[in-house]
């Protein structure tokens, strides 16, 4: 049996997927990326690996993604997250046409083929407006966890309307319209909406086709979720493996690497190729 | 063909075409040290061709703030203008050259002299307001070129319309207006001759630069229109209506009929065939250039090419018989070529498409040129619905580095590839 690997290192957090030969995800893990971006890439890989029960000699190729995808050092190639994501939607939702990445500092929406390739994409430039940065300035400004803030925000009623668009001062308003005696929940959801109108305006860009899937940390935050729907009049695929969905995709294309050329296996670290 | 080895003959362009600038800023500082003063124009409609008879010393403000970005210093210029008040958000061509005069004229490449006269067109909307800054500054006239533009964008007349011959009577008759503050700004007389010569050039090198552009359908593509076509762009520019200029580009032309001739291209696998469409990043041009080139992509034409050569592209020759009405027809042509190319490239790209086999279509708004950015992600959606063909959307800008990311830009850059290679993998399938 031969296994394959992803590594996807994003802006705050690095994944590791491992699959085997039947394309079903064998092992995961999920680490934060810090400020040692290669040792972060490794110790994905290694837990991954551990989770598995496997050695390393038994992963054939490795595929490293995401912003620090040059740090993936033990990696065989480089294929963009924008590719990635495509590629893991599909394969979790073989319908899927459109793509909603929501990471820690960018927002993509990708427009993909029945096969996965991407046909248009669409990010966030020079502003992380919109994305999870977002929702972590409103976790600070709130002292309210991460994790929280989805069904704290499910329970709001009447929402805030959030004019800012910027993450910087989202803050600054959020604690005005405390000042204003809002209720936290009724903020969280304006918050939510606010990110939501965002993600929608970028998938218009690239045209929303059939099923939309959405991908990466914060689909796991059902608030935001519900709140896309409703923004988009459709209900988005959300896949448990949201978060690793980056990873999945590397492990995909490096798999795709073993079964077409039946790849010598992978050199050892340090080497990048 | 010249008697002269291929060795000589490869490269020549640019390397001649560098040579060339250099002259141009010595001649410049040279000036501004004599304090003769100069003639201000820009890039869409400089009318150079008609200055050179009142021998002005001619100054490209677009060119030297560019210049600026290229040679990285950019910022400093932008913030030495923003500090005196100038708004980040405005053309960052217009900040360069505030501090550049602020400086006394002062630029990594010489000292430009300051101006007796603007001359420009309406091709864009920052020409008026930035003459009117030298203006204030040095109580210098402003000569404004009304060129009416199409009725319809890209439904340009031509000669014989009614319309058209209506457009060019009131183009001539701003041109006879311009040519008597001429007389009375530089002292020397209209001489009618010698704008036959200078037209003469022009023609050479209106002439040469269609040419050029033309002989980069061949494959492996003669040069990188995003690189070393911006060095032709500037002679193409700068030295228009001058003997030099029209020497260089009969020459240019030589050079890549020999390149052709001998399948002689840019990279050694040429695998992806490129358009360019907005105005280059200039504040790393050598790395953004090196983020498609690294991936086997080169550029084979860009529509920056066409309006910043003001039209010239169009390959508009002037009937020397009839120097000042042909003119006006010239600069009537050239300059609504230029505004089409800028604000509805859709036919264009169609045909570029086609006659240079384009794989992908790379469009760049930037951030301080709203003008040329304006309406570039409808034009692409337009392209999209009308041809099946990759397209990348990337912003940055063209002179403040500060909006200028490279890992976000080699990032989609790279995304864009990967999409180029699956379709060409497809493709291969599909064939096989």
């Amino acid at each position: 049996m031969a296994y394959a690997a992803g590594v996807d290192v994003g802006s705050t957090q690095t994944k590791a997927v491992v699959i085997d030969e039947d394309r079903k995800i064998v092992s995961r893990c999920l680490t934060e990326t810090g400020a040692n971006v290669v040792r972060a890439a490794e110790k994905a890989f290694e837990e991954a690996l551990h989770g598995g029960d496997l050695r390393e000699e038994e992963v054939e190729y490795v595929v490293g993604t995401g912003y620090g995808r040059y740090k993936v050092t033990f990696g065989n190639a480089q294929v963009t997250e924008i590719s990635c994501h495509g590629r893991g939607a599909v394969h979790m939702f073989p319908e899927t046409r459109t793509v909603v990445d929501m990471g820690g500092q960018d927002t993509k929406a990708i427009r993909v083929s029945p096969t996965g390739e991407i046909v248009d994409f669409c990010m966030n430039d020079k502003c992380a407006a919109g994305t999870g940065r977002f929702l972590g300035a409103a976790s600070s400004a709130l002292d309210i966890p991460l994790d929280e803030l989805g069904p704290t925000a499910l329970r709001g009623e009447r929402a805030v309307k959030i004019s800012t668009t910027c993450t910087v001062f989202a803050e600054s308003e959020v604690l005005s319209w405390l000042g204003k005696g809002k209720k936290i929940e009724d903020i969280l959801l304006g918050v939510h909406q606010s990110i939501a109108a965002r993600s929608a305006g970028l998938l218009r860009r690239v045209g929303i086709d059939e099923e939309v899937t959405f991908t990466g940390g914060v689909a796991r935050n059902l608030a935001m979720v519900e709140t896309l729907n409703a923004r988009l009049g459709l209900k988005v695929n959300v896949s448990e493996d949201s978060h690793f969905m980056g990873a999945l995709g590397a492990a995909l294309f490096a798999l795709d690497r073993i079964l077409a050329s039946r790849a010598p296996a992978k050199s050892g670290r340090g080497k990048t190729t | 063909m010249n008697d002269v080895s291929g060795e000589m003959i490869v490269g020549r362009g640019n390397k001649e075409g560098a040579g060339l600038f250099r002259t141009w800023f010595e001649e410049l500082t040279q000036a501004a040290e004599q304090d003769r003063r100069a003639a201000y124009v820009f890039v869409m409609g400089s009318l150079t061709e008609l200055l050179r008879v009142f021998d002005f010393p001619i100054v490209f403000p677009e060119i030297n703030s560019l210049q600026t970005a290229v040679r990285r210093v950019a910022h400093e210029y932008l913030d030495e203008a923003e500090d005196y008040g100038y708004s980040p958000d405005i053309c960052g061509y217009v900040k360069a050259d505030v501090a550049t005069q602020l400086r006394g004229g002062e630029l990594p490449m010489g000292r430009i002299p300051k101006p007796s006269i603007a001359v420009y067109t309406n091709a864009c909307n920052t020409y008026i307001k930035w003459a009117e800054i030298w203006e204030r500054m040095y109580d210098v006239p402003t000569f404004v070129l009304d060129v009416p533009g199409t009725r319809a964008a890209g439904t340009q007349t031509w000669p014989g319309d009614p319309d058209f011959e209506n457009d060019r009577r009131y183009v001539a008759a701003q041109i006879r207006e311009l040519i008597v503050v001429c007389e009375k700004v530089s002292g020397i007389k209209f001489d009618i001759d010698r704008l036959r010569e200078t037209m003469g050039h022009a023609n050479t090198m209106s002439r040469g630069w269609k040419r050029v552009l033309e002989l980069n359908q061949a494959r492996p593509s003669l040069f990188n229109a995003l690189s070393d076509g911006t060095i032709y762009l500037g002679v193409a520019n700068g030295l228009r209506g001058s003997a030099v200029g029209a020497k260089y580009f009969t020459e240019l032309v030589e050079e890549l009929e020999y390149k052709r001739e001998r399948g002689i291209g840019t990279l050694t696998d040429e695998q992806y065939r490129l358009l360019f469409v907005g105005v280059p990043c200039y504040p790393i041009f050598r790395r953004f250039t090196e983020l498609f080139t690294e991936l086997g992509g080169t550029f084979v034409n860009s529509t920056y090419l066409w309006f910043a050569s003001g039209g010239a592209n169009a390959g508009y020759e002037y009937d020397l018989g009839n120097p000042l009405d042909s003119l006006a027809e010239g600069l009537l042509i050239s300059v609504r070529d230029a505004m089409d190319s800028m604000f509805y490239q859709t036919n264009i790209l169609i045909q570029m498409i086609e006659q240079y086999e384009a794989d992908g279509v790379v469009y760049h708004p930037i951030k301080s040129c709203r003008t040329v950015s304006t309406g570039l992600a409808d034009n692409r959606r337009e392209l999209m619905n009308e041809r099946d063909i990759p397209s990348l959307f990337i912003e940055s800008d063209m002179m403040d580095r500060r909006v200028v990311s490279e890992a976000q830009l080699k990032n989609r850059v790279d995304a864009f590839f990967e999409g180029l290679a699956a379709r060409k993998d497809r493709a291969a399938a599909e064939t096989a």
